[in-house]
């Protein structure tokens, strides 16, 4: 050694470097999501797994219901676009099976963490205060991705242990949970990406959201078709390591490489640009103010527009996506005779693609919905910003101010589900070469989800009228919907539980019949909630 | 009611939950005159101001703005009022020069020969987008919408806060034209020079309560004037007039202090001792602010008075 240590101190301090201050920013972090962050580790980790294993020996005893089982999933394209094939008929394969939306969940619960804690913290200016302490260039960035990456390993190890204690075998069990947190680090690094881009946290959560729906998209279409898409989605990669069904280790490579790169990418980025600034420069707007911008509904049309432009985009994108690739599933399966018998009682073929078209449409619903939840919490952003007290310090009543907000929430879903019934209609009618006879079974689809996306706008503005500090808690719900619609057939709640969620009630079109009382009670429902959140509201004060 | 008075709250109260923001507040603004709200920092000047646009529910009392209720006729009291926020806060994607339109014309529109001289001289760029305003062009923003709309009532929530002294100076005089137009204001601020230099009237709060009300001269009455005095002559003790404290002798120099009854008999007797220079200041509201600050701090005087007579 050339150097001695400082007599004083065993560990010579170092200079200040561009990391410094990370360790604080961790605990900072930790302690900021203290709630949030153990919940969805926990939900994730924990109760699912539980969940998952817990019922696979119940539901099937034998290897003759597992194999039963899993020829009728692979029967149904539309089961498979939505949690993947089963590769295998063993209790480990089928029992995790479901759980192939989890790559999904985990995308949607690091995104969320890594902006929280860098574009918006940036946004807000609290970066600013942050910064000029004795904290690195790279910290804040540097400790969201730790964060974010170490709940995605805790979430996967804590998956594959529970796993192991349902007897399953280990290798499975350990591949599964690598699966989950390999998900979890590629998302990771692509809203380290979607964080350095714009300059406020909005759009940033959008991209990174995005871009998590596409793979989605594609692994969904590939994998109910021939597989190929599949091999360009971090999900499908996750699926393909096909954990208890001879797994294939390497798949990891591509996670590892893709997460590297992206992180990497992160960093150069975030060297090039100025803090609180996105990657494009602001140009100079308006100097007054158009004739549109003239009251309250101008107003919420500036904030809204975007979401709207972009939400229609997108679902008209899934629309085509799904509706292609509907047509023919039927045909893929021919040869397995199981399969065969399956579909020809089901009804043929054309039952199989409207089944897929409807829960195709289902799923947009649902994604709707959180759409319209985001537009009605903007009332609450609105409020807390201080920014709703400018607007009704003006001859504007609170209903009216409400309003301004609420139409947009409520009609914006349905011009977005409005364009993927659309671009369903055309793509499989297309495919058939019979527009006019299923164009109006998939636009029925698509608007017949409305009731349920306005229950989750009737449940945010009963928060927002009642519960005000709360009103983010509407994502709670949105969530619990969420688990009782995909996995709740699995467990024991009862049934009342069981209809604690808007859109299993809904008539599936194309293809069921149309039944007007679920539709019409649910819009009863919705206009109820909404009417009580809004007398609440112009109750209280403002906060 | 009196229909000079735009402003009427009497024995007001706003709880949340224990805590009393407002505990008693009374408040009379008369029309066209520019009343200063003064108070340090959490005695509840906002929350009043809230309450008075409708947007917080009185726990109880009794409150008018142009004769109206604020809380159930909130709509239409609003054409005619103007509220600019402590802390304002704006839509980040929208230009400075599009918010001042937008809130105006959520009130009853505005003067566009008005905005766009006030937009020069407060010095504000309007094509920039909100988000990249410092805390004073924000400001700024809803000062000008303000300040350029036909409102009658002009609600002001320490509005120089984050304002530079040059532009200080310049609301000063946007306030006094806004008066002179025929509008009211109602300036909340902690900041006394400010309410001096701007203000007819004066209304003084701590917790919530109303402590002292009154036009700015008459509230100078009541305190005490300053006296610093060379001497020819040795007047003798000054201590023994009614009125005067704080005699310090520096060689034939005399400062004292003396309230309005002693300061007749304190002239004539330094008149005839022989004065060289007499220099007599009126109290600041400063020294008005800081006598009601010693109330409150009062009880605590007396513990420590009484600890030490026990040891």
């Amino acid at each position: 050694m050339t150097t001695m240590p400082a007599p004083v101190s065993l560990r010579p301090r170092r200079a200040p470097g561009t990391l410094t201050g990370t360790t604080q920013l961790v605990r900072l972090c930790l302690r900021r999501d203290r709630i949030v962050l153990p919940l969805w580790v926990l939900i994730i980790g924990v109760l699912l797994p539980t969940t998952y294993a817990g019922s696979i020996e119940s539901v099937y005893p034998t290897a003759a219901d597992l194999q039963r089982f899993a020829v009728a999933t692979a029967a149904s394209p539309a089961l498979i676009a939505m949690y993947g094939p089963i590769f295998a008929a063993t209790p480990g394969a089928v029992a995790i099976w479901k759980a192939g939306a989890l790559y999904t969940a985990i995308g949607v619960a690091v995104i969320l963490t890594v902006i929280r804690h860098t574009r918006a913290e940036e946004e807000s200016g609290r970066s600013e205060l942050v910064d000029s302490t004795v904290v690195g260039r790279y910290a804040e960035l540097t400790a969201a991705v730790l964060v974010a990456a170490g709940a995605s390993i805790v979430v996967g190890t804590s998956f594959a242990f529970v796993l192991y204690l349902y007897d399953l075998p280990a290798a499975g069990s350990i591949g599964f949970g690598s699966a989950l947190a390999a998900c979890g680090l590629v998302y990771t690094g692509v809203a380290a990406i979607a964080a350095q881009l714009t300059a406020s946290a909005r759009p940033a959560r959008g991209i990174a959201l995005g871009t998590l729906g596409v793979f989605f998209a594609l692994r969904a279409v590939g994998d109910a078709g021939t597989g190929t898409l599949s091999w360009l989605s971090p999900q499908g990669w996750s699926l393909q390591l096909r954990p208890f069904a001879d797994e294939r280790w390497w798949v990891l490579l591509l996670h590892a490489a893709v997460t590297a790169v992206t992180v990497t990418a992160a960093y150069v980025l975030l060297h090039r640009r100025d803090l609180g600034s996105g990657l494009l420069a602001e140009r100079p707007g308006e100097r007054v103010a158009g004739p549109s911008l003239a009251g309250p509904v101008g107003l919420a049309w500036r904030m809204h527009r975007g979401s709207l432009v972009a939400w229609s985009i997108a679902l008209f994108l899934y629309g085509l996506l799904f509706g292609s690739a509907a047509h023919g599933l039927g045909a893929q399966f021919g040869g397995n005779e199981a399969i065969d018998e399956i579909i020809a009682r089901l009804g043929g073929t054309t039952v199989l693609e409207d089944a897929f078209v409807a829960l195709a449409l289902t799923m947009l619903g649902i994604a709707a919905s959180a759409y319209a939840i985001s537009a009605t919490l903007r009332l609450h952003y609105e409020e807390t910003a201080h920014r709703a007290e400018s607007v009704i310090a003006g001859r504007v009543g609170r209903l009216r101010w409400v309003l301004s907000h609420l139409m947009f929430a409520m009609l914006g879903p349905a011009v977005a589900l409005l364009a993927a019934g659309v671009a369903v209609a055309l793509t499989y009618g297309a495919a058939t070469g019979d527009i006019a006879g299923t164009a109006p079974g998939s636009l029925a689809g698509a608007l017949v989800q409305l009731p349920a996306v306005w229950i989750c706008v009737g449940v945010t503005m009963m928060l927002f009228g009642w519960l005000p500090r709360f009103t983010p808690a509407a994502w709670a719900v949105y969530v619990m919907f969420l688990l009782i619609f995909s996995i709740g057939s699995l467990t024991d709640l009862p049934q009342w539980a069981l209809d604690a969620e808007p859109f299993g009630h809904l008539p599936k079109l194309p293809g069921a019949t149309f039944t007007p009382v679920p539709v019409m009670g649910e819009i009863f429902l919705a206009v109820v909630l909404i009417v009580v959140g809004a007398v609440g509201f112009r109750r209280r004060d403002l906060r | 009611m009196d229909a000079q008075h735009v402003i009427e709250v009497r024995d007001l109260h706003k709880h949340f939950g224990h805590v009393h923001a407002l505990d008693g507040l009374d408040l009379t603004v008369d029309a066209g005159e520019i009343h200063g709200f003064l108070g340090p920092n959490g005695a509840g000047k906002s929350t009043a101001l809230r309450v008075l646009l409708g947007i917080l529910r009185p726990t109880s009392g009794w409150v008018r703005m142009l004769g109206r209720d604020p809380w159930s006729e909130a709509v239409t009291l609003h054409r005619d009022v103007a509220y600019v926020p402590g802390d304002v806060t704006l839509w980040p994607s929208l230009t400075g020069g599009e918010t001042i339109d937008l809130l105006a014309r959520l009130r009853s529109g505005l003067d566009e020969y008005r905005r766009d001289e006030l937009i020069e001289r407060f010095a504000l760029d309007p094509r920039k987008k909100t988000r990249s305003y410092s805390k004073g062009n924000r400001q700024k923003v809803a000062l000008i919408s303000a300040l350029s709309s036909h409102a009658r009532m002009l609600l002001l929530d320490e509005p120089t806060s984050g304002l530079d002294p040059l532009m200080e100076q310049v609301f000063r005089e946007c306030a006094r034209e806004a008066v002179a137009r025929g509008a009211t204001v109602l300036l909340s601020s902690h900041i006394l020079s400010e309410v001096e230099a701007l203000c007819h009237k004066v209304t003084i709060i701590r917790d919530g309560r109303t402590v002292d009300s009154g036009a700015v001269e008459q509230m100078r009455h009541l305190g005490r004037m300053s006296i610093t005095a060379e001497l020819v002559g040795d007047p003798g003790d000054l201590r023994r007039v009614p009125g005067v404290t704080d005699v310090v002798l520096d060689g034939t120099t005399v400062h004292c202090q003396v309230d309005e009854d002693g300061l007749g008999d304190l002239v004539r007797l330094l008149g005839d001792a022989g004065v060289r220079s007499l220099i007599s200041t009126p109290p600041t509201l400063e020294e008005l602010f800081l006598r009601h600050y010693r109330v409150e701090n009062g009880p605590q005087h007396r513990v420590a008075t009484e600890v030490e007579e026990r040891t």
